[in-house]
């Protein structure tokens, strides 16, 4: 944790020596251009100054001095460009065989959960070189997670599911903190990370105790829900969908267009049933919006995932990519 | 007094002469219109971006709305705007009781409108169709569509509203005309002012023309 | 040229051998309150945006005191987040958005064009009311009890967490809003209708063109602001849901609308900066500004490429990464066009006839920190970084360096350089040297530690923070109270001027330029005469070869 006066963050994931490497670049760059600018700023203010004896002929505003100053910058900028967005590329695009993890923050707590169930709040257990993967949705205004130390953040919306990847490098405490403003104690929505072996990790994970997983949380809701009166596998006048093996596969809707089974369909479905109806059925499900919490919908979706024959981790391209 | 005459005696003091002034009003309410294009642009945008989003919510609350009022409020606005024109042209003639009793015409046709409008939003208040200030709203179709139906209703009342804010200051405007031109100050080329009160009403006319299918005939085919 | 008699009033009996001129035709309150002259408006708008400029410095005090330590100890959190907003929005709306163009705009454009005033000097009044009615929303809201969603109104929070006077602010800024397009359009009518004969396009002066490209930016990008206030203040007043996520709304569309002037706005702030400068290093070097057309299209491409980056600030909002990258490739293109501005100002110093009066330090201290901005902004226009950075110091930093570093350093150097012409009155240019080092120095110890702040990680906006930040704040806040204190400097010493003042002479700085060749106090009208032009912008004797020697034993 920063306790210690610094001028340089530490620098603990896997994008961090990207970012840096591309910041140092620009650092470079401005460094040199500002000290261009402003040697040529003292060295005409000292050398045309009004009592200096010195040639003040006037040159005519040359059309290809600007041109050049243009043509040159533009590859310049371009190169930044293509360089920010690689960066870009890799902090928003999970790699194969991510660890994941749920966020609910509320106004001024983040809650998080493992896959195993546990959960934690405002301190967030990581394995070292594994790569985890942050589904994330807000319970009521605007948050953002941010780890300095991993170079990540992205903005934790409500009404939408937005995700975050990052993979830690060394073990230690790492600062999180809330970056969008989010009201009274916004400076205290702060956390830490806490990047652990994977020995440690697992046996930190072992010792959760009570918490149960999320898709057994999820399988009650189910049965509360009575939702197998109309979701039931191998029921021939099954009312709805069967649910078994569908999580990321394509589905063929009544309007005659299709949606994949993310996390974004599968709560839209649950909250707002009419609004993707799967082809072949009546829009008959009541919707669920309000009465079960983003959190719940989570566990449901998990449960769902759990009906897979070999449970795999979302793929990359799951949900909401930033 | 001639058109001449006329003409210097009512150029304010520091424009060179008539043709500057003139071009620098008319100019200058052109600008305002496209203020005004970018003002009703963002409540537009947002209009269409949920249109898109809950296309059947939409036409579904669409139909509530009755369009035979919004036709007969269409036709009302357009014969404003004829009798507006008709006022500038008589301005431009240099009679000035005629575009008095044009502008009159107008203010009426334009109250009309507002009159309608106003009855509307009764209805619809008596209907439950006016999910403001916590007023509920009658709505039996399927419950995902509470949420955007709402939203139609809340644009639709944010949208006629502040058209409806614009159309009252018009009025008010051009009651602000009424006495002098039947006095005959817009006689001998005096027409100005005339013009430009009627750039905006046509402008106000011209943001209905849009409201009306974007609001009422959303889809009328079922 | 005119044949308009002009009216005569004499209110004021004048001391021997004074001539007449704006400021001492008539001394009743009346006269000025319904004032259509420009040049009085412009005095108008200089007595409120200077109001708010404390007001706004005195919250920025406050809290720049409060984070000298990580705790809590000065105020509460609801009373931080209330002094950050107050900030945040009386410094843009009250006072970086009207400064330059409402009071030196309004002063100088009809004199620079050769015009007896603006083409609309009633609205010209308008406007000035309709600000300060805004202002007083402001005020009402500040003494009421303050706002906490920050300047930026994010949505849900503003339109339904909070329990702060988020209505009356929206209202506020949305008056304030009308004031900004009828300056706009004022400004763009006086342009294109009221230049003198000979004055063509080519031969404003680049204050104008700045004036112009900012107008444009006013007229199209202020309405989309007052409809999206509007919205959130109807969504609080009588609850549509637009906003709202739990009715189908998208918070994120507030974003988008929102940037969509608000970003734009930033070149509000900026292009009238930036027309200042051009005036002030082309009469101090004695040059005419090196490549004039590219500077002056370097205007209008900012004013047009400023409103088709917004998405340069959302993105970790969650838009998409395509979305994003589009915007990231026109926000480093719009660096062209400022690089052009840099790149001019520094030619127009080769082979000039330099000297370091008050105004030209301002804008030798503009060239630097305008680099500095702007090679930051490169920084938060590379998604990768800006991913780190976004919303902490860093953006801070940056952005002050363009407001603060840039426009208000612009400021000050304009007010200096036309004080003579607004007041008939000469500064004291010793403590007006002083202050402009003091507030050059003030200015990067306050804001340039702030950069490092922002890359280690911390977030905008937070009450308490990590002990290790405390050194870099508490150099930040030292910085903080040395510019408070160089800014009241000039406040001081030109309120003395006006009394004490070495009598200005028409021409003080032997500028070129139609303002100047007005008596200083120019006279209500301005020109007897309709002036005919038949020179280019910026005739110094210096550009041409055969008028001036070498060297010069002034």
């Amino acid at each position: 944790m920063n306790t210690e006066f610094e001028l340089f963050p530490e620098s603990a994931s896997t994008a961090a020596p990207a970012v840096d490497r591309l910041t140092l670049f620009m650092v470079g760059l401005s460094l040199l251009l500002t000290l261009v600018v402003a040697a040529l700023v003292i060295y005409f203010a000292v050398k045309y100054r009004r009592n200096n004896r010195v040639d003040r002929t006037q040159l005519p505003t040359s059309i290809r001095m600007e041109l050049t100053w243009m043509i040159v910058s533009l590859p310049i900028l371009m190169f930044i460009f293509v360089w920010g967005a690689k960066v870009c590329f890799f902090l928003v695009r999970p790699p194969a065989g991510t660890m994941p993890i749920t966020v609910v923050p509320k106004q001024w707590m983040w809650k998080f959960q493992h896959a195993s169930g546990r959960r934690e709040i405002d301190v967030l257990h990581v394995p070292v070189n594994q790569p985890v993967r942050l589904t994330m949705i807000s319970q009521d205004v605007i948050h953002s997670l941010y780890v300095p130390a991993f170079r990540v953040k992205q903005d934790v919306l409500p009404g939408r599911y937005t995700a975050l990847w990052f993979e830690a490098t060394e073990p230690g405490e790492y600062r999180l903190n809330c970056a969008e403003y989010c009201g009274t104690n916004h400076s205290r929505m702060i956390g830490r990370v806490i990047a652990q072996s994977p020995g440690d990790f697992a046996e930190w994970l072992a010792g959760g105790g009570g918490d149960e997983p999320p898709e057994m949380t999820g399988a009650k809701l189910f049965e509360q829900y009575q939702c197998a009166t109309c979701h039931q596998a191998g029921s021939v006048q099954s009312r709805g969908p069967v649910l078994e093996d569908i999580y990321m596969t394509p589905i063929a809707l009544a309007d005659g267009g299709s949606a994949i089974a993310d996390d974004a369909y599968l709560r839209e479905s649950i909250l707002r049933p009419a609004a993707k109806v799967v082809a072949g059925y009546e829009p008959i499900m009541p919707p669920f919006e309000g009465q079960v919490d983003e959190e719940a919908v989570l566990h449901l979706i998990a449960y769902i995932k759990s009906l897979d024959g070999a449970s795999e981790s979302p793929p990359s391209n799951g949900g909401e990519q930033p | 007094m001639n058109v001449a005459e006329a003409k210097r005696m009512n150029v304010a003091h520091h424009f060179d002469d008539w043709e500057q002034q003139y071009e620098s009003c008319v100019l200058g309410m052109w600008v305002f219109i496209v203020t005004e294009v970018m003002f009703f642009g963002g409540v537009f945008a947002i209009y269409m971006v949920y249109r898109v989003n809950y296309p059947d919510a939409f036409a579904q609350a669409s139909r509530q709305l009755d369009e035979t009022l919004g036709t007969f409020n269409t036709f009302a606005l357009l014969s404003s705007s004829l009798t507006m024109a008709l006022a500038v042209r008589a301005a431009h003639l240099g009679r000035s009781r005629q575009a008095g009793l044009l502008i009159v015409l107008t203010m009426i046709l334009g109250t009309l409108f507002l009159g309608v409008k106003f009855y509307e939003y009764h209805h619809k208040y008596e209907q439950g169709l006016m999910p403001l200030l916590g007023l509920p709203l009658n709505f039996n179709g399927p419950a995902e569509e509470l949420g955007p139906t709402r939203l139609f209703y809340g644009l639709y009342f944010v949208m006629t509203g502040i058209h409806a804010v614009h159309m009252i200051l018009g009025i008010a405007i051009l009651a602000l005309f009424i006495s002098p031109a039947l006095r005959g100050r817009y006689d001998g080329g005096n027409f100005l002012s005339v013009e430009i009160v009627g750039l905006y009403w046509h402008f106000v006319d011209l943001v209905w023309i849009f409201l009306f299918p974007l609001l009422y005939l959303v889809d009328r085919s079922h | 040229m005119s044949t308009v008699a002009e009216p005569k009033p004499i209110s004021a009996a004048l001391p021997e051998g004074q001539p007449r001129n704006y400021l001492n035709t008539s001394y009743t309150v009346k006269s000025w309150l319904f004032t259509v002259d420009h040049k009085r408006i412009a005095i108008l708008y200089l007595l409120g945006v200077t109001l708010f400029f404390f007001l706004g410095g005195a919250a920025a005090v406050l809290f720049r005191l409060e984070l000298m330590t990580p705790q809590a100890d000065l105020v509460e959190s609801e009373t931080y987040n209330k002094l950050f907003t107050l900030h945040g929005i009386i410094m843009i709306f009250f006072f970086l958005v009207p400064s330059i163009p409402a009071v030196l705009g309004n002063f100088l454009l009809p004199l620079m064009i050769g015009a007896r005033d603006l083409a609309f000097p009633r609205l010209n009044l308008l406007s000035w009311y309709l600000f300060m009615i805004g202002g007083v929303f402001t005020l009402y809201v500040t003494v009421a009890g303050g706002v906490d969603t920050g300047w930026t109104f994010y949505t849900p929070y503003s339109s339904t967490y909070s329990n702060t006077y988020v209505m009356a602010t929206a209202v506020g800024i949305f008056i304030t809003g009308f004031s900004s397009i009828l300056t706009g359009l004022n400004f763009i009518v006086t342009t294109h209708k009221m230049r003198a004969p000979g004055l063509t396009w080519f031969r404003l002066p680049l204050f104008v063109w700045a004036h112009y490209a900012t107008s444009l930016i006013f007229v199209l990008g202020t309405p989309v602001l007052a409809i999206t206030l509007l919205l959130v203040a109807l969504e609080r007043g009588l609850g549509i849901g637009i906003f709202d996520p739990k009715l189908g709304g998208d918070p994120i569309l507030f974003q988008h609308l929102f940037w969509f002037y608000s970003h734009p706005a930033v070149y509000i702030m900026v292009l009238p900066a930036m027309g200042v400068q051009s005036e002030i290093i082309a009469a101090f070097s004695r040059n005419r500004i090196f490549g004039y057309r590219f500077v002056a299209y370097a205007s209008l491409a900012i004013a047009v490429l400023g409103f088709l980056v917004w998405g340069h600030h959302m993105f970790v909002s969650g838009q998409s990464l395509y979305a994003g990258m589009i915007f990231s490739i026109l926000s480093l293109l719009i660096a062209i066009p400022s690089a052009i501005k840099v790149f001019n100002w520094t030619a127009t110093l080769h082979r000039g006839s330099i000297t370091f009066q008050t105004p030209m330090l301002y804008a030798l201290g503009f060239i630097g920190l305008f680099t500095v901005g702007g090679l930051t902004g490169l920084f938060l226009s590379a998604m990768g970084i800006d991913v780190h950075v976004h919303d902490t110091y860093f953006v801070v930093a940056h952005f002050h360096y363009i407001m603060v570093g840039s426009a208000v350093m612009a400021y000050l150097g304009g007010i200096h350089y036309w004080w003579p012409k607004m007041t008939g009155r000469m500064y004291p240019e010793g403590w007006g040297r002083f202050s402009a080092v003091l507030v050059f120095v003030g200015f990067n110890l306050t804001f340039f530690p702030q950069f490092i702040l922002g890359y280690l990680g911390m977030p905008r906006r937070y009450h308490v923070y990590d002990d290790g930040f405390q050194v870099l704040n508490v150099m930040s806040s030292a910085g903080a109270s040395i510019l408070g204190i160089a800014y009241l400097f000039p406040f001081t010493y030109l309120l003395w001027s006006l009394k004490y003042g070495k009598r200005a002479s028409a021409n003080p700085w032997n500028a070129v330029g139609l303002e100047w060749t007005t008596p200083s106090p120019p006279p209500k009208h301005n020109f007897a005469q309709t002036p005919i032009v038949t020179w280019e912008a910026y005739e110094y004797p210096c550009s041409n070869p055969d008028e001036v020697p070498s060297v010069d034993n002034e």
